[in-house]
């Protein structure tokens, strides 16, 4: 199993998933993007940071880079596409996942650890039990996900909420638990198929048992056992 | 060479936070006659002359705009 993880201009996460997918018995290694050659590759990240200064939208340009034609492609043929963070930010761009990711609504960049409830959902990245909840940290301006009413209907319809900012035991809050005022206390979807997933925490920082958490790990263990299923 | 102008706003019912905050400051500071505050972007585009506004257009929902929280409005500057 072979992660690529993407170097975009201004990418600065990229390290920590290359690190975790190592740590777990997993080959990982950077891809250019300027590169169009994704073979060899399993499953692809597309990690946080700053991609191009987060200049015109966080994500608007990165979209266009000459790798990402390549990783739609990659997408489209089933592959395991993740976007953590600001790749969350660059896949709502590129249109491989509904609405966008707008100014937290409290103005603040948040940099702290959330509880996370995971939802029943077509996602291929997590096989953890629904309303199992994780700690994962949060590192972002521009977490605030918003999406049309109908496309809202669509995701909640077919399963592609995958996670949900929750208290600490789980539950929601009335007023909402998401901190970047997130809408229906979004913090992660996926397409329909479930292969390409996008997430605003940093699971990959929760990976090293050196940081004090370990709830990251399930996320890089489902994907590399159902793709050594598929052989 | 011609010149365009483009305004980007959020659709309406999108939260615009820097805008809220700046309504609520422009209030408790005295303007009490504020009801309402909007922040958009400001484009100044520069093109080769005879460039058709629906190249602008094709600009602005490829990459300027965001279609799926942003409108934009264009307007060719005279006599540029």
């Amino acid at each position: 199993m072979r992660f690529g993880v993407v170097s975009f201009p201004g990418s600065n996460c990229e390290q920590d998933p290359i690190h975790a997918a190592r740590l777990l018995g997993h080959e990982a290694d950077f891809v250019w993007h300027g590169d169009t050659d994704l073979s060899g590759f399993d499953a692809i990240v597309l990690p946080g940071g700053f991609s191009y200064g987060d200049y015109i939208r966080c994500g608007a340009v990165a979209r266009f880079s000459p790798v990402m034609a390549e990783v739609v492609r990659f997408a489209e043929r089933g592959g395991p596409v993740i976007g953590i963070c600001n790749g969350f930010q660059i896949l709502c761009e590129a249109h491989m996942l509904p609405g966008a990711l707008l100014r937290n609504r409290g103005l603040k960049f948040l940099c702290r650890s959330v509880a996370l409830r995971v939802e029943e959902s077509a996602c291929q990245w997590l096989e953890l039990a629904p309303g199992t909840v994780v700690n994962v940290p949060i590192s972002h301006n521009e977490g605030n996900y918003i999406c049309d009413a109908d496309t809202l209907e669509r995701l909640n319809g077919n399963g592609q909420v995958v996670l949900r900012y929750c208290e600490a035991d789980g539950t929601s809050a009335a007023e909402g638990s998401a901190p970047n005022g997130a809408l229906d206390d979004i913090a992660g979807i996926c397409n329909e198929r479930g292969n390409v997933f996008g997430l605003m925490p940093h699971p990959e920082r929760v990976v090293d048992p050196v940081c004090g958490l370990t709830d990251g790990t399930a996320f890089f263990t489902a994907i590399a056992r159902r793709l050594a299923e598929v052989g | 060479m011609a010149r365009f102008q483009i305004f980007v706003t959020y659709k309406k019912g999108i939260f615009d936070p820097p805008g809220a905050t700046a309504e609520r400051a422009l209030q408790s500071i005295g303007y009490g006659e504020v009801s309402s505050v909007k922040i958009g972007k400001y484009i100044q585009l520069e093109v080769a002359d005879g460039t058709p506004e629906s190249r602008v257009r094709e600009m602005c929902d490829k990459l300027l705009a965001n279609p799926v929280i942003e409108d934009y409005r264009i307007e060719t500057v005279e006599g540029a």
